[in-house]
């Protein structure tokens, strides 16, 4: 049982077995292997927390639940971007893409006062809520500012297109599948350490 | 440029080819050598801090280094045998060998490929350069409180294997894209070759369980720099949370570093044996369920800390588990070389050096799973022989069947077949009496990591030192013979063993593109017959068999 094929355009850089872009398969991993960093720094702050640390009567949950609200529209917002440009309206994914830039470096902006507030109330990275409060949350924060880097770049190069195919309608979706990735995360932070008692 | 008839490469270009391994290159052939051949020279610092060690253990006392010094070398030799040597050489020549075995034209990420070897170069040089500054010497374990109060060496061992764990990460997606997107069509999972399922399920625990040592190494970098308490208890912190983030990666290691061998041996032994591998499915689906299981056994090196037995006692029960995957490769193997008609050359005398040491591993395996045992067993000399049974006897001897095996397709030579049956003979017997007696020792409570030991003890060291001696200078024949046969062995043909899969129906070394313009014939690649390897003859699947 034998099969034959010329190796040809199948065989090129951009590979495909059936509809599965390597690209997204790629990011899947990437996903799931940041995924497992964060579980060791949950695993972390849950392994403390069961001691029931008085510091975390100090967290402002109220503040952290409109920045949550913030991650979390600004998700819908990129699943507009990526419906807008499946449908080739280029200056409406570009308007879905500025709303979630500004509703991410909105949320930084909340973290940022967040831990300003808890380091004045006098939560240092020399106490275990400390650390791996901050430390978790701390990454956390770093993954959001990334996306928001490479939300920029996507923003100038897709700036002044009038056209865009389907080749940008997979960069914007991969895109979308790390900010879905960070949102998650938050959400499953959020509840863990804000709501979780 | 005048172009080769036979190869399409520029002649020009290949006078000057060994010059590409040392430029930057995203060509997965160019890149798996680049691995392969830094592994090397890791590995000669490895042997050489080997040395030390039996040099200081071949008489009571402690006198050819001090006692902190020795904790230095102890933990550079482990750090760099796992880190830089054994792992990078598996990830070079899957790098070279996968995507020939699939009909690819190279990784899915060819650039991002480049960047995991440049990472890990500058890895190896961080973790070496630390050795400079007050070595790191909390073992290649690195155990909080010793590891978070050391000396500045201990942070660049942090540091470099936090790159080299970016490294592994970025590795380990580009072949998990690359086996499940850029297979030739045609070329279903069930025809795959098996050196690709152990490939496979070498990069799966790579990218699932290398991130949580990663979050633990950058907490013990905060604890050093930062002030954070992770790991200290004065702050409230758990030394203990270390040694969960830190073997919920490193069990998985040893499965990463054993895989590949594995699937070596499922390569080399139906082609020297001329029949189709016994148990196709049950091997693949060893080597998956090897990797789940492996990823749910860590606290069996957690046995004597006194955690929750609730946590220790399911995880002694999946530890005894994984022999039996295990266990069906090694009854698989042997029943592929049942009635088969053997070829006794060095790519099959290191698979059966492989079984036969695996053996040991596996049973001293099972035995420390028990947690009663272990409570006597851990930390000894017990461990110390077990641990070079799985990962030397059964790890590096099945490197080597690949690396002889594919010695040819990828250097385009022959290697001498007498120096490596030599090769061969003096490593399997300086390995087993040198490991052998550690089993002995272990049991009578010889502590590892220790720089001197009880008098009763110093006949075996002595005969373990004189033979880890022969054993470390081993490896120079291999060597003469890489080199040697490399510059002027004679012209390997096309497919010196009569083998099956892909890569042998590319010339030795392939052209830049791999298959670029060829016909792509899909086959099941164990459909072997009784001809002898070299005579060319491809024997042709039989009626409605295969697959």
């Amino acid at each position: 049982m034998s099969v034959t094929s010329v190796a040809s355009q199948q065989q090129t850089h951009q590979g495909h077995s059936g509809t599965l872009d390597h690209r997204k398969l790629g990011m899947w991993l990437f996903i799931g292997s940041e995924v497992m960093f964060f579980a060791g720094f949950i695993a972390a702050f849950v392994h403390f927390k069961v001691l029931n640390p008085a510091e975390s009567a100090l967290l402002d949950i109220p503040l952290t639940t409109v920045n949550s609200f913030l991650l979390l529209t600004s998700s819908f917002t990129v699943v507009s971007a990526l419906a807008a440009i499946r449908e080739r309206a280029v200056r409406r994914m570009w308007h879905f893409l500025i709303a979630t830039w500004f509703l991410g470096a909105a949320f930084l902006m909340g973290q940022a006062l967040e831990f300003s507030k808890l380091f004045y109330e006098g939560v240092t990275l020399h106490s275990v809520f400390g650390c791996t409060f901050f430390s978790v949350t701390g990454f956390h924060g770093f993954h959001v500012l990334i996306g928001l880097l490479w939300l920029l770049l996507i923003l100038v190069k897709t700036f002044r297109r009038k056209i865009a195919g389907p080749e940008q309608a997979m960069q914007v979706e991969i895109f979308g599948l790390y900010w879905h990735f960070v949102d998650v995360v938050w959400i499953f932070l959020f509840a863990v350490i804000y709501l979780i008692r | 440029m005048a172009v080769d008839a036979a190869t399409g490469v520029g002649i020009r270009a290949r006078r000057a080819s060994w010059l590409r391994y040392f430029s930057f290159s995203t060509d997965h052939k160019v890149i798996g050598v680049q691995y392969m051949a830094m592994s090397f020279v890791f590995l000669l610092l490895g042997i050489v801090l080997a040395m030390l060690i039996r040099a200081e253990l071949a008489a009571p006392g402690v006198g050819v280094v001090n006692a902190r010094l020795y904790n230095g070398i102890v933990t550079l030799h482990g750090t760099v045998m796992i880190f830089l040597w054994l792992i990078p050489a598996l990830v070079g020549l899957a790098n070279y060998i996968v995507p020939l075995m699939i009909g690819a034209e190279d990784m899915a990420f060819p650039r991002l490929n480049a960047l995991s070897f440049w990472l890990f170069l500058v890895a190896g040089l961080l973790i070496v350069l630390g050795f400079v500054f007050g070595p790191a010497e909390a073992g290649w374990t690195a155990y909080a409180p010793l590891s978070t109060l050391g000396p500045a060496g201990q942070s660049f061992w942090i540091i470099g294997l936090i790159v080299n764990g970016f490294s592994s990460i970025l590795g380990a997606i580009n072949f998990v894209t690359t086996v499940v997107t850029m297979r030739a069509p045609g070329l279903t999972f069930w025809k795959l070759p098996l050196f690709v399922w152990s490939i496979l399920a070498m990069t799966v625990l790579i990218f699932m369980g290398t991130p949580v040592l990663t979050a633990g190494l950058f907490m013990q970098l905060f604890d050093r720099s930062l002030g954070t308490v992770f790991f200290s208890p004065s702050g409230g912190g758990d030394p203990i949370l270390w040694q969960h983030l830190f073997w919920f990666y490193s069990h998985p290691a040893v499965y990463i570093m054993v895989l590949p061998g594995m699937g070596a041996l499922s390569e080399v032994i139906p082609v020297f044996a001329r029949k189709p591998i016994f148990g196709y499915k049950m091997i693949a689906w060893s080597s998956i369920a090897i990797s789940v299981l492996g990823l749910l056994v860590w606290a069996h090196h957690m046995f004597t800390t006194g955690v929750a037995p609730a946590i220790l006692f399911p995880m002694m029960i999946t530890s005894m588990i994984i022999a039996v995957p295990t266990g069906v490769k090694v009854f698989s193997w042997l029943a592929t070389m049942w009635g088969g008609k053997l070829t006794l050359q060095t790519p099959l005398w290191f698979c059966i050096g492989f079984i036969s040491n695996f053996l040991f591993a596996g049973m001293t395996g099972v035995m420390q799973a028990s947690i009663p045992l272990d409570v006597h067993f851990q930390d000894t000399y017990f461990l110390v022989a077990h641990l070079h049974y799985a990962l030397f006897g059964a790890g590096v001897f099945g490197a080597f069947a690949g690396i002889y095996y594919w010695f040819p397709k990828i250097t385009g030579r022959m290697y001498n077949e007498t120096f490596g049956r030599i090769h061969f003979v003096l490593v399997f017997i300086a390995f087993n009496i040198t490991y052998m007696p550690m089993f002995w020792l272990g049991v009578n409570g010889m502590p590892r990591r220790v720089a001197d030991y009880v008098p009763e003890f110093a006949t075996a060291n002595l005969i373990i030192s004189i033979s880890g001696f022969v054993l470390g200078f081993s490896f120079l024949i291999f060597l003469v013979n890489f080199f040697m046969s490399w510059a002027w062995g004679p012209k390997a043909p096309d497919n010196p063993w009569g083998a099956l899969s892909l890569e042998w129906t590319l010339p030795s070394p392939p052209p830049q593109h791999n298959f670029a313009g060829r016909k792509i014939v899909v086959r099941y690649p164990y459909d072997f017959g009784t001809p002898a390897p070299g005579s060319g003859h491809q024997s042709s699947p039989p009626d409605g068999a295969g697959g």
